[in-house]
Parts: structure tokens; sequence; C-alpha cells
């Protein structure tokens, strides 16, 4: 998930009851199935809310080119080469969707990446892990995209048109890259050397929690989920989503020939699900407040580019204004 | 004695553009706007697709048990033919997009040459790399121009630009006997027309935003054709081999 923690600033959802006639009306719009569409009259905390998911959303796509960047250079033939290129081109293009969709709410793109570049924005928990081989490539595509997908898929029934429609054009790029991910990391596990499984494996040790850190809290812990659910931006829950997961991917481990870092990682026939060990709620609220491996790093090097950046920027637009000033001459 | 001339020049053409596309890889992250992330990854990513395909025509021809990857990951600088210009680090956004736009003149120049070549495989890469290398040009010379007439601070940079890549160009306008044997039987561009070509778009493309045309480079020491490179191809190198020469049993 890539938005995984987005406050709704709603303490209690209300009831149909209780609403004024814009918000109950809104409400039984939602309840019906009727996509919101950006002119729509929408309560403000759900607009606010909306604005926070997308683009954090957005942030992550972008903050996630970096890890996957780390290795572009690096790619060790020029089929691999090829495919990370177009992953990174993909994730750039998802980037401006969504930071496209979350302008139809009214929001500024620069603005927000502002508040990216001051840490006051989140992005995905899971870019602030480094990429230490070329099979985090592969496990990145595999793992942290199958768990994007698990939720973005979920997201194209989202109750706001513009996001739900831009998920569901991202989702076809994503699964793509996922498969390629997966298709790496079995090439190096059926085909490779002993070094490149014990890399495979390496991987995955370090990725599998940080992974499943990406759907957010558990339930429990999750203040937000309700109204986010009520106002169906959220469909499913982080546990169920989670869960699901875990359910799709455990056998793709197993063809893999590889193993979770889980001891308790293990079929429940009577759930019919797979049970697993607890995940560290420290480190991950640790590394969503800014003290992961690479928070640091990640937010230095986009504040960078921008910054380096700005007088690109400014030299375009004046081009720009030249131009238009010439043609109206 | 085609291949014996052909070889070369498939380097000539495969490592430019792969040198190229992985100068455009070190700017990940790091350019000045999304749309620039999309496009110098978009352009990068054409360059390496072409750079597989000349290697290809390239190891067949040598057909030495090497494949395109083995001549891309496993070459010391020594054995690699790109144009000098290329191997230049980025600098700035613009010293990339002069460089850019300095080589996607060329290459336009030659591949547009190539598609008329006899030898059909060359004709038809050339025929897919001249539509994507069309739109290479377009982007970095209205880069230039954009660059060039925005601000005073642009100006300045392009100012600077200029003359850092300016002798490296000498490469772009000449052409070893090979090449010139190529061209006469009808295989490759034909280096005049080439370097008559690639100096009418570069002037007619600073001359928009007056910018001054420095006057034509004039040799030196190093030849990429030769193999004599700048030191920074050394350094590229060693980073985008590091895989293959680390683990040189494995399957990616």
């Amino acid at each position: 998930m890539y938005a995984q923690l987005v406050e709704t600033g709603v303490k209690r959802v209300k009831s149909l009851e209780e609403m004024s006639p814009e918000e109950r009306n809104f409400q039984e719009k939602i309840d019906a199935e009727i996509k919101i569409e950006a002119k729509n009259w929408m309560p403000e905390a759900y607009r606010q809310t909306l604005i926070r998911q997308i683009s954090q959303h957005a942030h992550s796509e972008i903050v996630g080119m970096l890890p996957e960047g780390n290795w572009v250079t690096r790619a060790p033939s020029l089929k691999r080469k090829l495919q990370l290129m177009a992953k990174i081109q993909d994730e750039a293009g998802h980037g401006l969707y969504l930071y496209s969709a979350m302008q139809t709410l009214g929001a500024d793109r620069d603005e927000e990446i502002a508040k990216l570049h001051s840490g006051k924005a989140k992005y995905s928990s899971i870019f602030n892990y480094p990429t230490l081989s070329w099979a985090d490539m592969g496990a990145v595509g595999w793992l942290v995209d199958g768990a994007a997908i698990v939720n973005q898929v979920v997201l194209q029934r989202t109750s706001y048109g513009p996001y739900s429609r831009a998920m569901i054009r991202i989702c076809k790029e994503e699964s793509f890259h996922q498969r390629q991910g997966y298709e790496m990391l079995l090439t190096m596990m059926r085909h490779g050397t002993q070094a490149q499984r014990d890399m495979v494996q390496d991987a995955i040790n370090r990725l599998w929690w940080p992974s499943l850190m990406m759907f957010g809290p558990s339930d429990e812990h999750s203040p937000n989920s309700a109204q986010s659910m009520a106002w169906k931006i959220k469909r499913q829950t982080n546990d169920e989503l989670r869960q699901r997961f875990i359910d799709q991917t455990v056998p793709q481990l197993e063809l893999l020939g590889c193993t979770a870092p889980d001891p308790e990682l293990k079929w429940n026939a009577e759930r019919g699900h797979y049970d697993f060990g607890a995940i560290q709620w420290d480190e991950f609220y640790e590394v969503l407040k800014g003290n992961g491996p690479c928070n640091q790093e990640r937010v230095a090097t986009r504040r960078q580019a921008i910054d380096d950046g700005a007088w690109v920027r400014e030299a375009a637009v004046a081009y720009a204004r030249k131009q238009q000033n010439k043609s109206a001459a | 004695m085609h291949n014996q001339a052909l070889v070369p020049y498939l380097l000539l053409l495969g490592d430019s553009a792969l040198v190229q596309g992985q100068r455009l890889c070190q700017w990940c992250g790091h350019a000045p706007a999304i749309e620039e992330e999309l496009a110098l990854m978009n352009v990068g990513l054409d360059l390496v697709g072409q750079a597989r395909n000349w290697l290809e025509y390239a190891a067949e021809l040598l057909d030495d048990g090497r494949d395109a990857d083995a001549l891309a990951f496993r070459r010391d600088e020594r054995a690699y033919r790109n144009l000098l210009l290329v191997e230049q680090p980025n600098g700035d956004f613009a010293v990339t997009m002069t460089k850019q736009f300095l080589y996607d003149a060329w290459h336009l120049a030659v591949l547009q040459g190539l598609v008329e070549s006899s030898d059909p495989r060359i004709a038809g890469i050339a025929a897919k790399a001249v539509k994507e290398v069309t739109y290479h040009l377009r982007r970095s010379s209205e880069w230039v121009q954009r660059l060039g007439d925005g601000t005073e601070e642009s100006r300045q940079r392009m100012l600077a630009a200029i003359p850092a890549l300016w002798r490296f160009t000498v490469e772009l306008c000449a052409a070893s006997d090979n090449e010139v044997q190529l061209a006469n039987a009808g295989i490759g561009a034909n280096p005049a027309s080439v370097a008559s070509a690639w100096l009418k778009q570069v002037s007619e493309t600073f001359a928009a935003v007056e910018l001054p045309l420095p006057k034509a480079a004039s040799y030196f020491y190093l030849d990429g054709r030769k193999g004599l490179h700048t030191e920074h191809l050394g350094l590229l190198l060693a980073e985008m081999q590091f895989l293959p020469r680390a683990y040189p049993d494995a399957t990616w």
C-alpha cells in the first residue's frame, strides 16, 4: 500500500440522521456506489483526506524511483537494464497521473511536494529501506509492487472518480512489472549460481516484513479506517488486504524455493488462511516518523533535485513567456 | 571485407547509444521536474534498446562466442568505440542537454543515411531508431533554446556548456577509412552528408536563440573510434559492468 496512514481528521463517523442535507445527499450517493466527481459537493474532510491519501500515493511513486535508480546503472544485462528503465519511467508516469487526480480536488502539486520535502507529508515506509543487491530489484518488483497491487486493485472501486480511474490505468502497468520482478528472481533461483540464490534469499529476508508493513497499522490501531471505509475511499481494511497478500504470496515463495523470515508462518486449514508472526510495529512507527534506514537520504535527494532544478524550471517559464509575447506582438 | 569494416561501425553506433543511455540513467531521481524524470528515462530506454540491436548484430558478425551482453559488459575501455562526447559527465542540466542535442543531431543524420543502407539488417534497425531519435532531437533542441533564451542564469550556463563540450564534436564531423568505404559500398551513412546535416542543425538551433557557434573543432590526441577515451569512460564502465564481472558464471 502506498498510502498507509492517512488522517481523516474525523473522530467518529456520523450517522445519516446527524448529517446536514448536503452531507446526507453525499453519503447516499456513496452508499449507492455513484462515483464522486471533481465538481460535486463533498465534505471538506473527505476532500482533505483524499488530498492526503492521493498525494501520499503520488509521493510514493516518485520516492520509489530512488531505490531502483540505485541499481539502474548497475543492471547486469541489457534486457534487465531495459526492464528496470521501463519500470522507473512508468513510476514517474504514475506519479504524474496521481498528482493530476489530486489537483482535481483543488490541491496544488508544488505545495504538496514542498510538504514532502519538509517532512510534513508522508510516503510509503517501504522506500526507506536500502537496496543492497541486484536481487532487491526482483524482490521489490515481486513483493513491493505485489503489495501495492493488492491495495490498488481494490482502490479501482474507490468512491472518488479521478482516483479510481488513475488506479485502473496504473494497475495494468504495475502487474506487468510485478511479473517481471518475479521472473528475475525465478531466473536467479533456477538458472543461477549458489551465490545468486543466496542473494535472492537475503533480499527476501530483508524485504519481507517491510512489505507486510505497507498495508498500514493493524485494524485495531487504525483510527482513520472507519471514516475512510464509510466514505468508500478504502474498500477493505488493512488487515484484510495484508492477509490476502500473504495468502497469494506464500505459494509464489514456495515456487521460488525460498523461505520467509517468519517461523510462525503456516497454513491454517480451519481459517483457510496462512497464520503469520507478529509485525514489529515499533520499527514501522519509527520508519514512518523519519527514523528508518534511508529516510534522510530519500528526502534529501528529492529536495536537492527540485532545488538544483529551480533554474531550469524558471528558464522554461521565462522562455514560454517570451514566446507568448512574440506571438502576441 | 565488409565484416571487418562493419563491426567497428556497429560498435561506434551501439557503444555511443549505450554510453549515452548509461549517462541518462544517472539522472534517475535527480531531474529538475517529474516530467523530465520521465523524459530522460524514456530517451535512455530508447538508446539502450538501440544499443542492444547494434551489438547483437556486431556479435553475430564477430561470431566468436560473445553475445550483445558480453560486448556491453565484458569489454574494457580500450575496446569501446563510442564517441567521446557521450562519455562526458552529466554536469548540470545545461551540459546534459547540450551533450544530448549535439549527439542527437549527429545521430539522426546518421540514421537517416542508414535507413537507405543496402544491408537490410542495418536498414531495419535504423528505420526503427530514426523515429525515436527524431523525438530525441526535437526535445533536446527545444531545451537548448529554452535554456539559451530563458533566464540570464540559464543563458550563462549554456554559454559555459557549449565550449566545455565543443572540442569533442570533432568526432561528429570525422570519419575513419572504414566508414568512407562502407559509405561508398552503400552500407554506411555518408560521413560528409552527416557532417553537413549536423552543422546545419546545430547552426540553426543556436542561431534561433543567438547562441554563438564556435568555430569547427580541430583534431586532438583522443579518438573514440580507436578506443582512446577520456578518463571518464573507465569509471562509467566500472559501475556498469560490476555485476557481470563479479559473478562471471551467473545467469541474470
